[in-house]
């Protein structure tokens, strides 16, 4: 039930950014949404895509350093207290949260969240069991 | 002993002690001889000194001598040290000056076999020999490494790839295509073709390449590691200097373990850099080197500024010439840093330990507000390369306080994108000095 992630290294300079997203526009591939992380020195970027091997090899042909991880598309309550009820169930199972950005479009009346925790297996175990769904990447990509 | 056929010129590689020295004694005095004649700079020098060539009755008796260094060569451009007629002289060479005028050497006839000669053993010490298809990636022209390896190589019945430096993709090419079993080129320049050959997918897997001849810049034997375990070769380190023959001084055999030098035709010494006073064998300090056959331009104790020792203990290849340790570093790329003597290879053997596998870097210096500044850009590699801000950070942490703790100053180090920090098609260039340029001194 998880998503690979690509996370492409980038210096903190102006036009890095740049660089990977030409890559990916000029292969006609679509940032479904992103996520960047940044320190005075370098940056994290971190993107989900329909199909992620073929990303990682234009980008990796294009000279950048691409890591692949696995996040969970978790379907959040979008109300008061929606997250809340996502950090009662994974904090009681010492299941740690490393990062987590929204998505940009909504399912019905909840929010989607993508989430990169320590545990995934566990973690989608105890979300599931809580009755909360998990998007695998057929239903993610058909939001997008 | 290996089973590789023995070329018969290296035979002179397995003399005993007496008839080595014998050899080297009557050379040496014949050297000093000629030197006294025919170069006036050596003759003055030694008439200062009250000496004539007659003081030279035991090899020891070279540390009587005056010492020669690589300015005698710039001050006497381009011929003032030349001891024959340039009707003799059959090549010149050149190396390249960072401060205006380069330094020339020639050979007469005799010195271009004895040249050939010594690149016969060195290859075939690295087990070459007449079945070898070499890719000679040194580069050819006024620098002696491209020409010396070609001639011995030929002399050892290889065949040989005159392709030169530079141009990887036709490297790659020929290395595929010809069925290549053994490239020379420098250490940084192989890196380079390393990572350009497992991008092109195939990788080492379908090449028939089985050794790599290295020279020309210092490397360290975690370089070598890295070099055997990605390209799956043996990886040998060589020695020379234009000043000297150019390659072909000294060599590691079968055994890697330090670099036999070929004493019957270059005496060595190993001399404190500061007072020039020869030290004990197994001692560190400058070489020194007497060529002892050199016809066109005898050097007499030429300051080398490479750091080694000479290992005393007899090498199990069978060979009887002594040996030095890897150059670790030059007397004079030493960089200095808020006082403090720094080599580059202290600060690759920091990054090593962290990553357990070399990444590219260069050290970059400044000056900030009167202190100097050093900054370690190192490349990102797939393998360094974390999801996590945190694991980057604690890696330039690591990476920090690795350097810290060899050379006892803080480093800033920053990582950089792959591909950013330009590769070398020659010498590495290591350190950028930015602290002459516009500092805010």
């Amino acid at each position: 039930m998880t998503l690979k992630q690509l996370s492409v290294f980038l210096e903190n300079k102006p036009g890095r950014l740049g660089h990977p997203c030409k890559t990916l526009a000029a292969a006609n591939i679509n940032i479904l949404t992103l996520c960047l992380a940044d320190t005075e020195q370098f940056g994290i970027l971190r993107v989900i895509v329909r199909n992620w091997e073929k990303a990682k090899a234009v980008l990796e042909k294009a000279g950048c350093v691409v890591n692949v991880s696995e996040v969970l598309a978790i379907e959040i309550p979008d109300h008061p207290g929606g997250m809340e009820s996502i950090l009662a169930i994974l904090e009681p199972n010492s299941i740690n949260i490393e990062y987590m950005y929204a998505f940009t479009l909504k399912r019905g009346s909840n929010a989607v969240m993508i989430v990169r925790v320590d545990k995934p297996d566990q973690a989608a175990k105890a979300l599931h069991k809580n009755g909360l769904a998990l998007l695998d990447a057929s239903a993610f990509f058909t939001l997008a | 002993m290996n089973t590789v056929p023995i070329h018969p010129d290296s035979y002179a590689d397995f003399l005993t002690p007496d008839e080595l020295h014998r050899i080297q004694l009557f050379r040496l005095q014949t050297v000093v001889q000629n030197s006294y004649e025919k170069v006036p700079l050596t003759r003055d020098r030694m008439k200062e000194r009250g000496l004539n060539p007659d003081h030279i009755n035991s090899l020891t008796d070279v540390a009587h001598l005056p010492f020669m260094q690589k300015t005698d060569l710039r001050d006497t451009y381009p011929y003032g040290l030349f001891a024959r007629p340039m009707s003799d002289v059959v090549r010149l060479h050149a190396s390249s000056g960072t401060t205006g005028k380069p330094i020339v050497v020639g050979y007469t006839r005799d010195d271009m076999a004895v040249w050939t000669s010594v690149m016969t053993r060195t290859l075939c010490a690295a087990g070459l020999n007449q079945m070898d298809v070499i890719q000679n990636a040194f580069g050819y022209g006024l620098f002696t490494g491209g020409l010396g390896a070609h001639y011995g190589a030929e002399a050892l019945g290889s065949t040989v790839i005159p392709i030169s430096g530079g141009n990887t993709e036709r490297q790659i090419m020929v290395m595929q295509d010809f069925g290549v079993t053994a490239i020379f080129s420098t250490p940084s320049y192989f890196l380079h073709l390393i990572e350009a050959i497992e991008a092109t997918g195939t990788g080492f897997k379908d090449l028939k390449l089985k050794v790599g001849v290295f020279g020309a810049e210092p490397w360290t034997d975690a370089m070598r590691a890295h070099i055997q375990d990605r390209a799956g070769i043996k990886a040998y380190d060589i020695y020379g200097l234009s000043e000297i023959i150019g390659p072909g001084v000294a060599t590691e055999c079968c055994r890697q373990s330090g670099l036999h030098v070929f004493e019957d035709h270059f005496l060595m010494e190993i001399v404190d850099p500061e007072t020039g006073q020869v030290l004990p064998d197994g001692e560190e300090g400058e070489l020194v080197l007497t060529t002892l056959s050199k016809q066109a331009i005898p050097m007499i104790r030429y300051r080398t500024h490479d750091i080694t020792s000479i290992i005393t203990e007899p090498c199990a290849c069978g060979r009887t010439l002594r040996r030095i340790n890897r150059i670790s570093h030059r007397s004079d790329d030493m960089i200095i840093i808020r006082g403090v003597n720094v080599f580059p290879s202290q600060i690759e053997a920091a990054l090593l330990k962290v990553e357990q596998s070399l990444p590219h870097y260069q050290i970059v210096l400044s000056r900030r507000e009167g202190l100097d500044q050093i900054e370690v850009q190192v490349e990102v590699t797939e393998a360094m390369f974390r999801d996590r801000v945190s694991a980057l950070e604690q890696l330039q942490k690591k990476m920090s306080q690795a350097i810290e703790h060899v050379v006892g100053l803080r480093a800033n180090v920053r990582l950089v994108e792959l591909q950013t920090i330009a590769r070398s098609q020659g010498k590495a260039k290591r350190v950028i000095d930015k602290r002459r340029e516009g500092s805010t001194l």
